[in-house]
């Protein structure tokens, strides 16, 4: 499918279209945001700036420590959508290439990969994640590391299936009588050909990545200097914004988490709907 | 020098009900520029044949005596690694359904530069002018190097695999069943062009069909293949004409002829034998209508039933 027919689809798809401009205005507030904030997120108010109800000085009001609620919220999109991409990169990467390792090796090695990857999807991610990131210290890098490295194995599963079908076609085995090596026939016969299906699982696992991040930062996981969604919660909850009733600081940013991860879900079910051609609307 | 020498090949497949016979004794041979029909019915050992010439067996498939000398140099006694390099670069093959040994997701232009690409030291820039002279060598428009197999008829694919064989010049190409998935018309152009391009090219062919019809015309010699067995070899008028052994008679029964009279081709009764444990004796003669009780206990020998033409059969020189 050319680039220009999925642009249309996507635009036909009213699913598909809702996330993509929901995504979009994150993507573009999270870019250009700050730049154009008048207030700084590590500028303190005073006593009598404390938890301000939302006004036109304050659009979302303050927060415990007196600072602006929206400047936190827009910065803390930066971060949370950063953690997001950068982790589902290396989910991906690594689902990608076990799978396609596994599934075009077979054998001992298809065993092997799979067993590990098995070894991923049975344990808890949670305690795992809160584990390694206590362990690994809470900085930026960690939390995107630590997400990045238990959210491979759907994405592997899912590819070696594909990979054990692509590679019993005909086309592989003429890639193998013209003398192409191993690496050749993996990356330039059957990695295009599994594309569609890495393509499709990047948009869930970014949803995960984001929900995994969210929820190791409220547990207080999370970079204490990047302040990204789940930090925000985190500091509500800490600071007692829920007992103060002070909605205006905890609702942003879990209403922002939801959005984000449901636009991901509706681009991911638009996506089936694109590529696979029996879902495809007539 | 002779192309291509084929002796006494065996090619057994190693199963788990035991050892499958699939070649037994074959050998024939080919000249540079000429071109060899390969018939019989499905499961005879074409396909094993041409697979063993170019090494590309499965790996239960293996080589278990005879040679297969190519300008000299014994195929079966090279190396992987030197096996890899020199096809394509001496032998190709062009596979049975086109429609599936084209990536679908590479314009055919880089599937076909690949192959140049993997055998000689040039850059992917050169490589696809190659490519497109070799669409031009099979009659395609070069433009449309450009477009991806799915835009290709059946015919056209099937063309993007001779160029795809072509692309580094071997002196032999095998093509097996080429032209099985197309229609009749698409089908004779297809033949033309092999035709053509084996004259041009001076190339030998190896053609692997069911189709006696397409071999009469296309080929010089022809060889009948039953059981993993060459029966009858020569030219192809004296095999027509002067048919020698029985299995051939009875394959060339199985076509209609146009301008005859209206018959129903004949089948032949019965299956091919059980490769696993061959039978005493002429491997055809359960099925054979010109059986006699020798046929039963002796294997009859390769013989001379006129110049360049050999079959095995008791009964040659009978009238």
């Amino acid at each position: 499918m050319k680039i220009k027919d999925f642009g249309k689809a996507i635009f036909k798809n009213k699913l598909a279209l809702t996330g993509t401009v929901t995504l979009l205005i994150f993507i573009l507030v999270a870019t250009f945001g700050p730049l154009i904030l008048p207030f700084s997120t590590m500028q303190f108010g005073e006593v009598e700036d404390i938890l301000l109800s939302p006004s036109f000085a304050h659009l979302l009001g303050t927060d415990d420590m007196g600072r602006d609620v929206l400047a936190n919220l827009i910065s803390g999109a930066r971060i949370s959508l950063l953690i997001g991409a950068v982790a589902t990169a290396i989910s991906m990467l690594i689902g990608t290439l076990i799978g396609i390792l596994a599934g075009y090796f077979g054998k001992g090695i298809d065993n092997l990969l799979m067993r590990f990857t098995d070894f991923f999807l049975v344990i808890p991610w949670l305690p795992l994640m809160m584990v390694l990131a206590a362990i690994l210290g809470t900085s930026l890098w960690n939390i995107i590391f630590v997400i990045g490295i238990t959210g491979w194995a759907g994405t592997a599963r899912v590819v070696r299936s594909q990979t054990l079908s692509v590679r019993e076609r005909q086309f592989v085995e003429r890639s193998v009588s013209i003398g192409a090596g191993h690496a050749h026939i993996m990356f330039r016969h059957i990695l295009p050909n599994v594309f569609p299906l890495v393509f499709a699982n990047t948009v869930l696992v970014a949803a995960v990545a984001i929900i995994s991040e969210t929820t190791l930062s409220f547990l207080g996981l999370g970079d204490p200097t990047m302040a990204s969604w789940g930090m925000m919660l985190h500091y509500a909850f800490a600071g007692g914004a829920t007992a103060a009733g002070a909605y205006w600081y905890y609702l942003p940013p879990g209403i922002c988490v939801v959005l984000v991860v449901l636009s991901f879900t509706l681009l991911g079910y638009a996506f089936d709907e694109i590529l696979n051609p029996k879902l495809r609307g007539r | 020098m002779t192309l291509l020498e084929v002796k006494h090949l065996r090619t057994y497949f190693q199963t788990s009900k035991g050892l499958y016979k699939a070649v037994d004794d074959t050998s024939f041979d080919l000249d540079h520029g000429e071109a060899l029909g390969l018939v019989g019915e499905s499961g005879c050992g074409k396909t094993t044949c041409a697979l063993s010439i170019v090494r590309l067996l499965p790996k239960e498939g293996k080589i278990h005596g005879g040679e297969i000398c190519l300008e000299g140099t014994d195929l079966v006694s090279l190396g992987d690694e030197e096996i890899r390099s020199r096809r394509w670069k001496e032998v190709s093959i062009i596979f049975q359904g086109s429609m599936n040994a084209l990536n679908p997701v590479m314009k055919v232009g880089d599937q076909i530069a690949e192959a140049i690409v993997l055998h000689e030291k040039i850059s992917k820039q050169e490589a696809l002018v190659r490519a497109g002279e070799l669409f031009e060598l099979v009659e395609m428009p070069v433009d449309r190097i450009n477009n991806y197999p799915h835009e290709f008829s059946g015919g056209m694919k099937q063309r993007v695999m001779i160029a795809i064989a072509l692309a580094c010049k071997p002196k032999l190409v095998i093509g097996d069943e080429p032209t099985t998935a197309l229609d009749v018309m698409v089908q004779a152009q297809i033949l033309n062009l092999l035709e053509k391009l084996r004259k041009e090219l001076n190339m030998g062919l190896i053609l692997i069909t069911h189709d006696l019809s397409i071999l009469a015309e296309t080929c010089d010699r022809i060889a009948v293949m039953y059981a993993g067995k060459i029966v009858e070899f020569g030219p192809v008028e004296k095999v027509f004409e002067n048919t020698a052994h029985p299995y051939t008679e009875r394959l060339i029964a199985c076509f209609p002829h146009i301008g005859k009279e209206k018959i129903i081709p004949a089948s032949i009764e019965g299956i091919p034998p059980n490769l696993f444990e061959p039978i005493s004796g002429c491997l055809f003669y359960p099925r054979c209508h010109k059986a006699i009780p020798l046929c039963a206990v002796q294997e009859p020998e390769m013989e001379k039933t006129g110049e360049k033409h050999f079959a095995s059969c008791h009964r040659i020189g009978e009238a």
